[in-house]
């Protein structure tokens, strides 16, 4: 039975243990609701809980497991000589899931019958021709020991699959009749399911911070992977960044980490003042009006793609440089993308994170502090300065930091606006690269995986999360210190 | 307490400093303040006595005109200072203020050390021509904040790590720094326990020699200590003004009578 049916019968089978739950709880109650200890709802939810959360938990457990389990007992009865020089384990074992995969796809096709399926041997059909027939590409012909491991893979798996499917549903009964025989008048049904709920809300937030902990893992491991093959000093410490795919590559870091801060430095120093003033506009002098009609509009910016951001460099940002700095102009500039162009339209794209930020932070610094400055006949831009600003500015500089580690991880504006090359130049007119854009390039190309031309992205995808995770650290550090002082 | 030691000094002038003629007041269409006319003297601490919402802070923010940072509420009628209409268009609502401090019902130092708190004033108001004049300006106020002595040994540490009862003296003296003539107070107590509240009573009882002060309490037992003259305020109309002792007395309107006693409020 397929895994989709399943779920369908479970969903079934909590549907139905509401229904009666709900109803055997209040006729313990001699029908009248102000008898239960619960209201009916947490009786019928109670039981289907119990009919599919159990079940649901062992079918993806299941689901996980068994495959690991049956190729490994596969693996363990392939013959020593059927691994030909050149080939490993795991290639072998990828081979016999696919022609696993293919008999199935062939016997659901109606291509080979199922007895066909587990009984024909490599010597007397072609089964690379079979299958093809069915649209089942194999890339070489299949040996007699690997077909005989598919043959067996498919027979556990299949045995496997009736096992989960009746340990499914007969778990899914027993908890069925578990709910059902606790539906008493007495019985504190809103209890468990408030648990139920607490649970669901642990599962979701500790995914969450599953997940990161898995990147940062994914990431350490392939960086060491990456140290093994190139020593740490000159990757840090190297001032040039020089991949060949075929060997013998520099990867210093430096000027992709210049590059990077150089742009976001540029971004920064457009999007702070502008943002900054933006939201002193909107927090303290814009009417209500101005402030519903602004406040929306000027977040539009943060919602816009940051690829059309990267167009909008490439296209206009970049030519309107080049004809002031370029030849015709100072001569500064020798294209169109460039540091500059990078870091100008980076800064617009961080003018909402800058201003949106403040302008809570603005708002939330006590009107009475306000008033106590005008009271002293302070004027509206004295209180700003003078007391308002200095009391946001805890908030003000988390804002800033966080608009910094985006700046940071920023990655298609540079590609289309900075240019692709990698140096260490003052001049903010010359194309530079970022980290972010080599991570991109590292991995996009036809490197082998193994090598440390394409390793060195993790590297630098390492080095940029350690320092936006610091930035981030700070940040909220300080917002949270900010937070404590009037509260 | 003892109500009657701080009611012996009795009035010592005569001279009018404020006064309100046919003063309403609108926040948006509600009717704040209807027709009030009242006269308050100098060198004198008149209290505004009322139930919540009757519109004594309302009245009181109109003084210094800090209801104008209010977008929906509109004055109508005068007020004198000194004879002059605060509300005349040549007069800059911040040099009023300047001449009116304000002291509100939470502490609110600004976050700053104590000696920039009381320095805020006399620094953007240019009172002071170098450190060494500016210096002696927050000293003084900080002694007639009667604070002096529990800073002055660290007057660079942050003005809102004092106790609510020390900031609310802080920002008595920040107010006075500016060298007002009139110091208008919402409820200045509100926030204090009773030790502090004793300690600013009797502050304010001394700051009646220097300035004609305008205290909104909701304890009449404040009202009847610190105060020479009462106003008693009700669904926003002056009921009824005159000398504390004698509205605490013999009110002559039943509404005051109700409200003293405790029958309405």
């Amino acid at each position: 039975m397929p895994v989709s049916w399943i779920m369908i019968i479970l969903f079934a089978l909590a549907v139905l243990g509401y229904v009666l739950g709900r109803r055997r709880a209040l006729a313990s109650a001699g029908g009248d609701m102000r008898n239960l200890h619960s209201l009916p709802s947490y009786y019928g939810s109670h039981v289907a809980l119990f009919a599919v959360a159990p079940a649901v938990a062992l079918l993806a457990i299941w689901l996980v497991v068994q495959p690991m389990v049956i190729s490994s007992s596969v693996a363990r009865s392939f013959p020593d000589g059927a691994i030909s020089e050149g080939s490993s384990l795991s290639l072998v074992m990828s081979d016999v899931k696919r022609v696993a995969d293919g008999l199935n796809v062939a016997v659901e096709r109606g291509a080979l019958s199922a007895e066909e399926a587990g009984s024909v041997s490599a010597g007397a059909t072609n089964i690379r021709e079979r299958l093809g027939s069915v649209g089942v590409a194999l890339g070489s012909d299949v040996d007699s020991s690997v077909l005989d491991a598919a043959q067996k893979y498919r027979a556990y798996a299949s045995t496997g699959h009736l096992i989960m499917t009746l340990a499914v549903l007969g778990l899914a009964l027993t908890g069925f009749i578990y709910g059902m025989a606790q539906m008493r008048a007495e019985f504190r049904a809103r209890n468990i399911v408030e648990h139920a709920v607490k649970a669901l809300l642990v599962f979701a937030a500790s995914i969450a911070v599953l997940t990161t902990v898995g990147i940062i893992f994914s990431l350490i491991f392939n960086t060491i992977e990456f140290f093994k093959l190139y020593p740490a000093r000159d990757f840090f410490f190297g001032l040039t960044w020089a991949p060949s795919f075929g060997g013998g590559s520099e990867l210093g870091m430096l000027p992709l980490l210049w590059g990077t801060l150089y742009i976001s430095l540029i971004a920064l120093a457009v999007a702070v003042p502008i943002g900054l003033f933006a939201a002193i506009y909107l927090s303290e002098y814009a009417s209500p009006k101005m402030r519903a009609i602004a406040k929306p509009l000027l977040e539009v910016l943060a919602g816009i793609p940051t690829i059309v951001y990267g167009l909008f460099a490439l296209l206009t940002v970049g030519p309107l440089l080049v004809s002031i700095f370029g030849r015709e102009g100072l001569n500064w500039m020798q294209a169109g993308t460039a540091v500059m162009t990078a870091g100008l339209v980076m800064g617009v794209m961080l003018i909402p994170f800058v201003s949106s930020l403040s302008d809570d932070i603005i708002n939330a610094v006590p009107q009475t502090m306000r008033d106590g400055s005008l009271g002293l006949g302070a004027t509206h831009s004295e209180t700003v300065r003078q007391v308002v600003l200095p009391a946001a500015l805890p908030g003000i500089v988390g804002a800033i930091l966080l608009a910094a580690s985006r700046a940071i991880g920023e990655t298609m504006i540079v590609v289309l606006g900075a240019g692709a090359a990698a140096r260490l130049s003052l001049n903010p007119f010359d194309a530079m690269t970022t980290v972010t854009a080599k991570i991109v390039s590292q991995l996009t190309g036809d490197a082998d995986f193994a090598s440390p031309e394409a390793l060195v992205a993790f590297a630098l995808g390492m080095t940029l999360f350690v320092i936006t995770l610091g930035l981030n650290i700070i940040a909220l550090f300080i917002v949270r210190k900010y937070r404590e002082q009037y509260e | 307490m003892n109500d009657m030691t701080l009611l012996e000094r009795g009035v010592q002038t005569d001279d009018i400093k404020i006064s309100a003629r046919n003063v309403e007041v609108f926040y948006g269409d509600t009717h704040a303040i209807k027709n009030v006319n009242v006269e308050i003297q100098d060198k004198t601490v008149t209290a505004f006595i009322g139930p919540s919402g009757c519109g004594k802070s309302t009245f009181l923010r109109c003084i210094n005109r800090m209801n104008d940072t209010i977008d929906i509420c509109r004055v109508k009628g005068d007020i004198l200072l000194d004879g002059e209409d605060i509300y005349d268009p040549k007069v800059d609502p911040v040099q009023l203020r300047a001449k009116v401090g304000m002291v509100f019902q939470k502490p609110n130092p600004f976050p700053k050390s104590i000696y920039d708190n009381v320095a805020y004033g006399p620094k953007i108001h240019g009172l002071a021509r170098n450190k060494a004049e500016l210096d002696e300006i927050v000293e003084r106020a900080l002694r007639r904040g009667a604070i002096w002595d529990e800073v002055k040994d660290r007057l660079h540490s942050p003005g809102t790590g004092l106790s609510g009862g020390q900031q609310q003296r802080l920002c008595i003296a920040r107010a006075v720094a500016t060298e007002p003539e009139v110091l208008l107070m919402d409820e200045p107590c509100s926030a204090l326990d009773p030790i502090a509240t004793a300690q600013v009573e009797e502050l304010i009882d001394e700051l009646r020699q220097d300035y004609s002060v305008v205290i909104v309490t909701h304890s009449m037992q404040q009202a009847a200590r610190v105060s020479q003259k009462t106003a008693f305020f009700h669904l926003g109309t002056l009921v009824e003004y005159g000398a504390t002792d004698r509205i605490f007395t013999s009110p002559e309107d039943p509404r005051t009578e109700s409200y003293i006693t405790g029958r309405i409020g």
